[in-house]
């Protein structure tokens, strides 16, 4: 085959391949903004904010959204605090069991702990923290750390100690070595450890579906659930709004997280010269 | 101070200060429910009947009972196919994506790597809603076919699995494009051509010069692919709730089923602590192909 012929193939092939995977999106778009959607795809005859208004009037939903905001922001601020703090001593100090305990981690970040859910509903039950949230923060926070120090050992390498003998030569506190130069050099890090972790327990629908309970501590991912997992009477027209406002901060944090990495980290270059 | 064993001991100890939060949530959150999987695993452990009461040790017993049901063998089964068939899927799908791309017109490009990316970045609950919508008999896969004369299909009654897995692979294979697509920027385009050169055609070049140098990469992505899918619950659960019948129930809602449904959750953890192992053993080989040196 001549090589033009190649191409033109590749490129027939690709644009099949776009159009397929885009189709069921195209069909959430659309559904989200047609007053009168169903489940095909299909342009709106009248393109209306109706379904989106008609979502966000219930207070139940509204109440979904602020849940799992709540849920997401507190387990990833806990999350970026302790994996923060442990990345210092795992960089920086030569410690015996320093080897060991990063096999583990990311022996850990592997596993499917969908696996132990059902001793940890038992290990809930006994001890009351089944239907709390902060039961749902505190798991949700430890499933999520093993990655979260795993990156944050990686960036805390990234930031080069010379900067920091430097600062502790002028007489720096260790409180302020950690405010002045460490904090706003690993500030790329944190962001990117926060929105990874966010991103992945805003999108969680496993873990608060089986340990939460009580209708108003459901997260938005349950309350999707809901609407149509049972698999009733399906209104799609609102379902698709739902789910549009529900997956954007998902893909926004994805871009944001690109813009962090891609920017890369030229930190090394302060301590030439 | 002469650096005797005990104050490297006192120092590592002062030092290692600062991991004491993370420690203490790994250690009740995360490590506590894995030693918890492996001990209820051997138990009785009921929420309701007779065993609620008297909660002891039984042995193998939730082992054997499981392996006696053809239910275990079923979601074995139906495990396997939703495997196998994923990551096939993915793994070919995403590869050739990533090397048909290469080289092409950059605007194509960034409007092609978007439309393969939206799946992927979307929650797991929403992309069982697309694809729910999508294979619906009044949804849009058969209203594209009838533009064919081909009669609607119940895609979720008639074809259940092949379903969650046409979902489950719009939803993954972004991963393994990306994956590949660094991979392959990697691959010098002077050996390549070198072989075209050399009058290699194209698909030796492909097979004898590409695939033996990111052959590192195609394991560790099967790995962490697999790793990713056997932990597949919301998708399958959303979609067709591990029906109709046992068609689509694979190893974890089989657990949800047993565990937390009929609350047998002795059961339920034997078929976790399944799961686990596999898990634990594919975690390793993934971690015996990533060879971290930085550690």
């Amino acid at each position: 085959m001549k090589a033009k012929t190649v191409t033109t193939l590749q490129y027939v092939t690709l644009t099949a391949i776009a159009i397929a995977f885009v189709l069921p999106l195209l069909w959430l778009l659309f559904a989200a903004c047609d007053g009168n959607a169903n489940q095909a795809l299909k342009i709106p005859h009248i393109w209306t904010v109706k379904n989106f208004k008609s979502v966000f009037s219930s207070a139940r939903n509204v109440r979904g959204f602020g849940v799992g905001l709540v849920i997401s922001v507190t387990q990833s601020a806990i999350v970026v605090l302790c994996s923060g703090l442990a990345a210092y001593p795992l960089s920086r100090y030569d410690l015996r069991f320093k080897k060991a305990f990063m096999f583990s981690i990311l022996f850990m970040t592997a596993l499917p702990m969908i696996a132990v859910i059902v001793p940890v509903y038992k290990m809930y039950l006994t001890i009351h923290l089944l239907d709390s949230i902060w039961g749902l923060v505190l798991y949700l926070a430890a499933t999520a750390l093993p990655y979260a120090i795993w990156l944050m050992k990686n960036f805390m390498d990234g930031v080069p100690i010379e900067l920091e003998e430097a600062a502790r030569i002028e007489g720096a506190s260790t409180l302020q070595i950690i405010e002045k130069v460490i904090f706003p050099l690993m500030l790329p890090g944190i962001c990117v450890t926060f929105i990874f972790t966010f991103s992945g327990s805003w999108g969680n629908f496993f873990v608060p579906y089986i340990l939460l309970s009580s209708q108003k501590k459901l997260p938005a991912s349950v309350l999707l659930y809901q609407y149509f997992g049972q698999h009733g009477e399906i209104a799609y027209g609102p379902l698709a709004a739902f789910s549009l406002a529900y997956a954007l901060p998902s893909v926004l944090f994805y871009i944001l997280s690109q813009k962090f990495m891609s920017k890369g980290f030229t930190l090394s270059g302060a301590s030439k010269g | 101070m002469p650096h005797t064993k005990s104050s490297r001991f006192a120092r590592e100890l002062r030092q290692s200060v600062l991991l004491t939060p993370s420690l203490l949530l790994l250690v009740v959150f995360f490590i506590v429910p894995i030693i918890l999987t492996v001990y209820y695993s051997f138990t009785n452990l009921a929420l309701t009947g007779a065993n609620a009461k008297n909660f002891h040790f039984v042995g193998l017993y939730n082992y054997q009972t499981i392996f006696s049901d053809p239910k275990m063998w079923q979601s074995i089964k139906a495990t396997l196919i939703f495997l196998f068939g994923s990551l096939a899927g993915q793994s070919i799908l995403g590869f050739f994506i990533a090397y048909f791309m290469k080289k092409k017109n950059r605007v194509f490009r960034s409007v092609v790597g978007p439309c393969i990316l939206a799946g992927w970045v979307m929650p797991e609950i929403v992309v069982a809603l697309c694809c729910f919508a999508f294979y619906d008999t009044m949804g849009t896969a058969n209203a594209f076919l009838s533009l064919f004369h081909i009669a609607p299909i119940p895609w979720l009654y008639k074809h259940p699995m092949l379903t969650v897995v046409l979902a489950n692979i719009w939803h993954g294979t972004a991963f393994s494009m990306l994956t590949y697509q660094s991979a392959l920027d990697n691959v010098s385009e002077d050996i390549e051509e070198a072989a075209l050169v050399d009058g290699a055609s194209r698909r030796q070049t492909l097979v004898k010069i590409i695939l033996p140098c990111i052959k590192e990469t195609i394991a560790t992505n099967t790995m962490l692919n697999t790793l990713q899918t056997l932990g597949v619950f919301s998708l399958i659960w959303a979609m067709t709730g591990g029906g109709p019948g046992t068609a689509t129930m694979t190893m974890p809602i089989y657990m949800y089923n047993q565990g937390l449904k009929n609350y047998q959750l002795g059961q339920g953890t034997a078929i976790g602590m399944i799961l686990l192992l596999i898990g634990a053993l594919c975690s390793i080989i993934y971690m015996y192909l990533l060879k971290p040196e930085k550690a």
